[in-house]
């Protein structure tokens, strides 16, 4: 158990180790001279970080730097495109698609010698033609970073690091200076919306919460991320668990809860390993506990565990699976808030909202206003996928535009190709074409043009994706999820399945187009819970901003990005053909014929559509 | 399903000991089932059984549970479990395509797991390191930017 004032002195000791993690900034341990930072979130443990790390560790004990240089496994630094991503300070170099053969180079040249590995350094340059430091990159330079202010700076399994970051300094603020309704208050105030995708003010959600009469009350966090293509949330708890842990302490304090439960989907190792050590690091500390901080008050946190089940980011779904049970959801009202988990009072709230909690109580709901538009305050953590060069994490301030996110950030789309459409919302949002690219992005706005912010999986697509194919996948997706407890989920989407896949394979009508959209309606209006409602939204976008592309497929029996199967036929264009054979020797149900030198043909009868010859024409001379 | 299962006398000694853990956890048993499938690999029906028993539930909820999440396994799985990510950005960059090598090659559909139980391939959602897109994992291995021309090559490592 640590005192307030033992608390204190750790941020004080620790916050002269991290101002060293500033750019320019004076190297404050006079026996340090360096810090790496290694990345230890998903994507880059995919890619052997941890392999890096500890060749790092092996090549500074062999140079006998150990004792001066400081190694530190991070959460996500953002930009996974170019992952592993190894940083050093103070100078800030950012070395990219690190090996871990690299290691011994960076840690000999580098700290030893001086000289930055020049060939896996992030490439781009300044006017004076030096590598940019990290931040001066274009892909965070227009980032603002508030829920990932400490990913990729602290270690998340040190919970020093954290207080050094003003860690635990804003619970203790509420306790001792905040009465549970200027708490909710500030909330309200700041215009924080939830993160989770619905968009419901948080502090509303606080006060429904508090004004619930009982004993015993329960605060969730709701952490079973489960659109396809977002890992905004994995990637704070992965980064920064502390801050989802004091944020449930102190709406524990505003509603009146001396519990909390973190539903976690089981998909997520890393984040469940990092939770838990966090947990267990702030009961030792005191932190948590039955006298929180020698505050007063009682607060413990138990982590629940998914088991694949998308439906459960539902919140009564997920509540009912935090309770051992079928993840079903029912019917609203009554609302958690007044009857949630284990039938008690409850606050769910996403990790995202979480995390914006403790700034808002240190800095004021006036500054977290001051970010944002008018009715979407604050920052949006985006995951960026898809098409585009720079696949990652980005947190922009609300009201940031599509173009900025996809062109600035995001680096474009790769190989020249052209920008067709932006996904957002996953399986419950819909897309938004080229010609709305200059849309400011906040929850109103998404909405009026038939998507959704949703929780931040944004997906880009190019010229070769064809936008019946993608509804039909995200349909696919939800009549697999769908729990099945309610008819007009259950049998209304697998219809609508069936009729996009009949326009995949051009054996639709144009009549159908119109019942499709009919279905839809029906679908949205009379399912039970935020899965159903939502699941015709890929339908109904891409229906009103690329209908030509299904009366493309339904009519002319073409689809225009030449990806269903059934309605591509692939030819040899003869002019641009060299007869130097490479199809036929590739194609694998040897549908292809000619003479070397000579013109080759396809025949349609046998070709399967694999693709395999476009793979290997030297002339692109294959088209379908 | 299996008929007649007996896990090892290590086995149940541990299930005995999570069992007792579980006792004073209000809403025990999702984290029943999810520590019955670490210790036994899969969740044959004597062990839901016991569950059951234990909890004083009908069978039919465990069951219920069981089927319900599609982490749950009611069968044994293969040496190694290959997971092809059907995430958007992995599909949208063809792992569809690596998915259908693959039930070529093992001659098998996904979900289902080799006579010999050296393979089970699983389409998963998305795994999270989208910026490796399309990825697939063996077991804990992952493989990022896997193209239909690395199944055979991949297949070859496991060959033992």
């Amino acid at each position: 158990m640590k005192t307030l004032q033992e608390l204190q002195e750790i941020r004080e000791r620790m916050k002269t180790c991290l101002c060293n993690r500033e750019i320019g900034g004076v190297f404050a341990e006079a026996d340090v001279r360096a810090h790496i930072l290694v990345c230890g979130g998903t994507g880059c443990t995919s890619g052997n970080s941890k392999k890096i790390a500890e060749e790092i560790k092996a090549a500074l004990i062999e140079t006998g730097l150990d004792k001066e240089v400081k190694l530190i496994m991070t959460g996500c630094f953002g930009l996974c495109a170019k992952g592993p991503i190894v940083v050093v300070y103070p100078d800030g170099s950012f070395y990219q698609h690190v090996k871990p053969e690299d290691a011994r180079e960076i840690v000999f040249e580098h700290i030893k010698g001086g000289k930055p590995v020049e060939r896996l350094l992030h490439s781009e340059k300044d006017a004076d033609g030096a590598h940019k430091a990290i931040n001066e990159t274009s892909f965070y330079k227009s980032q603002k970073r508030v829920v990932l202010r400490n990913c990729g700076l602290i270690d998340p399994e040190n919970i020093d690091e954290y207080l050094a970051r003003d860690g635990y300094k804003a619970y203790e603020k509420v306790l001792t200076a905040m009465s549970q309704l200027e708490v909710i208050d500030e909330i309200k105030r700041s215009g924080l919306r939830g993160r989770g995708g619905g968009g419901f003010p948080t502090g509303t959600k606080w006060e429904f919460a508090h004004n619930s009469v009982s004993d015993t009350k329960y605060v969730v966090c709701n952490a079973d991320e489960g659109d396809p293509g977002a890992f905004m949330d994995r990637s704070v708890l992965e980064g920064d668990p502390h801050s989802v842990i004091e944020a449930m302490m102190i709406a524990g304090y505003a509603i009146g809860a001396e519990k909390g439960y973190i539903y976690v989907r089981a998909e997520y190792p890393i984040a469940v390993h990092r939770l838990e050590v966090a947990i267990g690091q702030a009961r030792e500390y005191g932190i948590l506990g039955d006298n929180a901080m020698g505050l007063g008050k009682k607060f413990d946190i138990e982590l629940r565990l998914g088991a694949g089940a998308f439906v459960c980011g539902e919140e009564t779904a997920l509540l009912q699976s935090t309770e051992g049970k079928r993840g079903e959801p029912r019917q609203r009202p009554p609302f958690p808030a007044v009857k949630g988990l284990f039938g008690q009072p409850t606050l769910i709230n996403n990790v995202e909202t979480y995390g914006n909690i403790t700034q808002i109580i240190l800095n004021g709901a006036e500054w977290f206003a001051s970010m944002g538009t008018e009715k979407s305050k604050g920052t949006k953590v985006f995951a960026l996928g898809g098409k585009i060069n720079n696949t990652g994490l980005v947190e922009i301030p609300m009201g940031t535009t599509l173009r900025t996110i996809i062109e600035e950030i995001g680096g474009g789309v790769p190989h020249g190709k052209k920008f067709k459409a932006a996904q957002t919302g996953g399986p419950s949002g819909g897309c938004i074409p080229a010609s709305l690219i200059d849309t400011k992005i906040d929850y109103d706005n998404l909405i009026a043009i038939g998507s959704m912010m949703g929780s931040g999986g944004l997906i880009v697509m190019d010229e070769d994706n064809c936008m019946v194919d993608i509804a039909k996948f995200f349909l696919e997706f939800t009549v697999d999820e769908s729990c099945g407890k309610c008819t007009p989920c259950r049998i209304g989407n697998k219809r609508l399945y069936e009729m996009l896949d009949k326009v995949t394979k051009g054996t639709a009508e144009m009549e159908d187009l119109d019942k499709m959209e009919e279905l839809c309606y029906y679908i949205k209006e009379n399912s039970l819970c935020g899965l159903g409602q939502t699941a015709p939204n890929p339908v109904l976008s891409t229906l009103r901003y690329f209908r030509d592309e299904y009366v493309a497929h339904v009519r002319d029996k073409k689809c225009p990005a030449g990806v269903c199967k059934a309605l591509v036929s692939y030819k040899i264009v003869e002019e641009k053909c060299i007869g130097c054979g490479l199809c036929k020797r590739n194609c694998p149900v040897n549908a292809i014929s000619g003479e070397i030198k000579q013109k080759h043909t396809i025949d349609p009868a046998k070709c399967i559509k694999c693709g395999a010859c476009i793979a290997r024409c030297p002339k692109g001379a294959i088209e379908k | 399903m299996s008929n007649n299962f007996v896990g090892t006398a290590e086995q149940d000694k541990a299930f005995d000991e999570v069992l007792k853990e579980l006792e004073s956890v209000p809403g025990p048993l999702m984290k029943a089932l999810q520590k019955a499938q670490e210790i036994y690999g899969y969740l044959p029906i004597e062990v839901q059984t016991r569950i059951a028993d234990k909890f004083d539930v009908p069978l039919e909820e465990i069951y219920g549970i069981a089927t319900f999440y599609s982490q749950f396994n009611l069968n044994p799985k293969g040496k190694y479990t290959i997971g092809i990510c059907l995430g958007t950005a992995c599909y949208v960059k063809g792992s569809g395509d690596v998915l259908n090598k693959f039930k070529e090659k093992l001659g098998i559909d996904a979900g289902q797991t080799t006579p010999d139980r050296k393979f089970t391939l699983d389409a998963t959602r998305c795994i999270g390191c989208c910026g490796l897109a399309p990825v697939l994992t063996v077991n804990e291995e992952v493989y990022g930017k896997v193209t239909v021309d690395d199944v055979d090559k991949i297949l070859a490592k496991y060959n033992d």
